[in-house]
């Protein structure tokens, strides 16, 4: 692991709001292809963390080194280098397919002919081609989850954050995605995807568990079910959560 | 900058696709001007006279029918009694009454001193003082008749003779000093309002998150939030004028140039507070109940419907904080007498620092981080 390169460096990231301490004290470290999987209750602090390491939150204390830039003093340097997926589907429901893909390649700086080509490219992966000229508040969910994954990728990052990307999908789309996140890990983007469902944290070549603005547990999903003697990250959860 | 031609690609692609966004950009518009220009006239027609005629002589007589004859009366009820009278102005049914007392025509001729009472509604003050200066200008001139029948030659004894002559606009109509103003309202509301919701909708809706993790610059999103509304607000004044034109015989005496050039710089202003309170606002229902806060102040003491040198002192300074009633005044002073640059040239560089500061505060405003 350690000779692989590091694409996130935490350290002592803290994030109060008011009194409340949303993020205490976090430290881990996501290396180059890894798929990282953040997990934790509802309202242990997971969705804080991963504003403040998209750069869309400022860290209170701590450092937090994304792309190999500090988020904290350069976020646009950082964002150039990642692709982000919202809780939320936050593409424009009255673009085409294409216009979505047009749009954001052109705000990444990517050249017509690149977007030509990346939308080409990821229409005939998801076997999309026909839904090219279509509003995307005509296309079924799952579908549009995927297309926000391939716009989240289009400009190449270096990691990509997902927030509960399937959340509401079905379970055939979900091990499409899945299939998604795997190639794309593959091809040296490092993923970082926080999910509920806990078959999915099996998946995760490395997770961490957060409770109550701290990371409890970090691990390979199989040691974890080690150390806390479970059969499946199902049971190990319960038990940290709890 | 090539980042921001796919952001305007991508925001005229949305104005254009929403079937519910066009009528409201160009036909609320032209209605406005077309109903708002014939109907916000302070001009009282037809005021419903009632009279109360104790006398029944000629000379009473001859008096109603001169009220009768005036094409701002209407003689609605003629009563015998004061109280009858006075029950219709309180149910609404008459604006005026006049009461003629009995004698009234032997005291004209015996005593050369009649009297006329003239009482009027005064709910709507302004309204009140027309319609009583309508009054004693009739009673004015058949007192004059009067003295000339009595003794014929006074009439052309009277020493100063007073030939009034009406510039910029010789017929008085009234329409033609409204169009102006109501072309910068049509603007003023499309621009704020377009501007304010914008942004915001898309905060409504989520999508300014992804927006937020890319590397667009905070100058690059807003001037591509304003750049549209700009040409559109534009293209509404340019369909204002030709109906001005058209429909109200009004053509642009200055510069038209001049006068979209003045525009343009105004609609960065409006445009720019649209987008401040945008930033500002978490919903589209708050940033509708912010613009309106500021329009209807804007527009109330802009000048439109009453003069600004009639209102109060301090508010005449706070008007000086009004980008409306710069753009009102600087647009008659364009459209009706003919302008130009050096005319204008104070107001103009007003609004420049407005639109340059508005600008910039609201692309400080605008928060990439929450």
């Amino acid at each position: 692991m350690n000779n692989r390169k590091k694409i996130i460096g935490v350290s002592h990231l803290v994030k109060k709001f008011g009194n409340f301490t949303a993020n205490d004290d976090l430290n881990f470290e996501v290396f180059k292809g890894e798929i990282f999987g953040f997990l934790g209750a509802n309202g242990a602090g997971k969705t804080t963390a991963i504003k403040i390491l998209c750069g869309l939150s400022s860290p209170t204390s701590g450092t937090v080194m994304v792309a190999g830039w500090d988020v904290g003093k350069f976020p646009d340097r950082v964002k150039e280098r990642i692709g982000y997926m919202s809780q939320r589907f936050s593409l424009y429901n009255d673009l085409t397919v294409k216009e979505n893909f047009r749009f954001y390649g052109g705000i990444y700086g990517l050249s017509a002919s690149a977007i030509k080509e990346r939308t080409a490219y990821f229409l005939k992966k998801l076997e999309m081609e026909q839904t090219r000229d279509v509003v995307l508040s005509k296309i079924p969910l799952g579908w549009k989850q995927k297309l926000a994954f391939s716009v989240a990728i289009m400009h190449d990052p270096q990691v990509v954050f997902l927030d509960e990307p399937t959340g509401g999908v079905d379970p055939i789309t979900r091990r499409q995605f899945w299939e998604l996140i795997y190639e794309t890990a593959h091809q040296g983007t490092t993923v970082f995807v926080t999910t509920h469902y806990m078959d999915e944290a099996e998946y995760c070549e490395r997770v961490s568990i957060m409770a109550e603005g701290r990371i409890v547990a970090l691990g390979t999903p199989a040691q974890m079910k080690e150390n806390y003697n479970a059969r499946t990250m199902n049971e190990v959860f319960v038990k940290i959560a709890r | 900058m090539r980042k921001l031609l796919y952001i305007l690609q991508k925001e005229f692609t949305q104005v254009f696709r929403d079937k519910a966004m066009l009528p409201i950009i160009f036909i609320v518009p032209v209605m406005q001007l077309l109903v708002l220009s014939y109907t916000a006239t302070f001009e009282i027609k037809q005021v419903r006279l009632v009279v109360v005629d104790h006398d029944h002589t000629p000379e009473s007589r001859a008096l109603i029918t001169k009220f009768s004859g005036s094409s701002f009366y209407k003689v609605t009820d003629q009563v015998e009694q004061y109280d009858r009278a006075a029950d219709l102005i309180k149910r609404g049914k008459a604006d005026q009454f006049i009461v003629i007392e009995p004698q009234f025509a032997r005291n004209l001729v015996i005593e050369q001193n009649a009297n006329i009472q003239v009482i009027t509604d005064a709910i709507n003050g302004s309204a009140a003082s027309l319609m009583s200066a309508y009054a004693i200008s009739i009673i004015g001139d058949y007192n004059r008749e009067i003295i000339v029948g009595m003794t014929p030659l006074a009439g052309q004894a009277l020493p100063i003779s007073v030939q009034p002559s009406f510039w910029y606009n010789p017929e008085l109509n009234y329409i033609t000093y409204m169009v102006p103003g109501i072309l910068v309202l049509l603007v003023t509301i499309i621009g704020l309002f377009l501007g304010s919701m914008n942004l915001v909708k898309e905060k409504e809706i989520g999508t300014i998150e992804q927006i937020n993790v890319t590397p667009i610059k905070k100058y690059q999103f807003i001037a591509g939030k304003l750049i549209p509304f700009w040409v559109i607000a534009n293209v509404d004044l340019a369909i204002g004028l030709l109906l001005a034109f058209f429909v109200f015989n009004i053509p642009v005496i200055g510069s038209v140039g001049l006068l979209f050039g003045v525009a343009s710089i105004y609609l960065v202003a409006i445009l720019s507070i649209g987008l401040v309170i945008s930033t500002l606002a978490n919903t589209m229902q708050q940033a509708m109940f912010i613009s309106w806060f500021f329009l209807v102040i804007f527009i109330l003491m802009s000048g439109l419907f009453t003069p600004i040198e009639s209102m109060p002192h301090w508010a005449q300074i706070l008007d000086y904080a009004n980008p409306v009633a710069y753009f009102i005044k600087i647009n008659r002073m364009i459209m009706l007498k003919g302008s130009g640059w050096s005319d204008i040239q104070s107001e103009v560089v007003i609004l420049a620092g407005y639109a340059v500061l508005l600008f910039t505060f609201s692309i400080w405003r605008y928060r990439k981080t929450v």
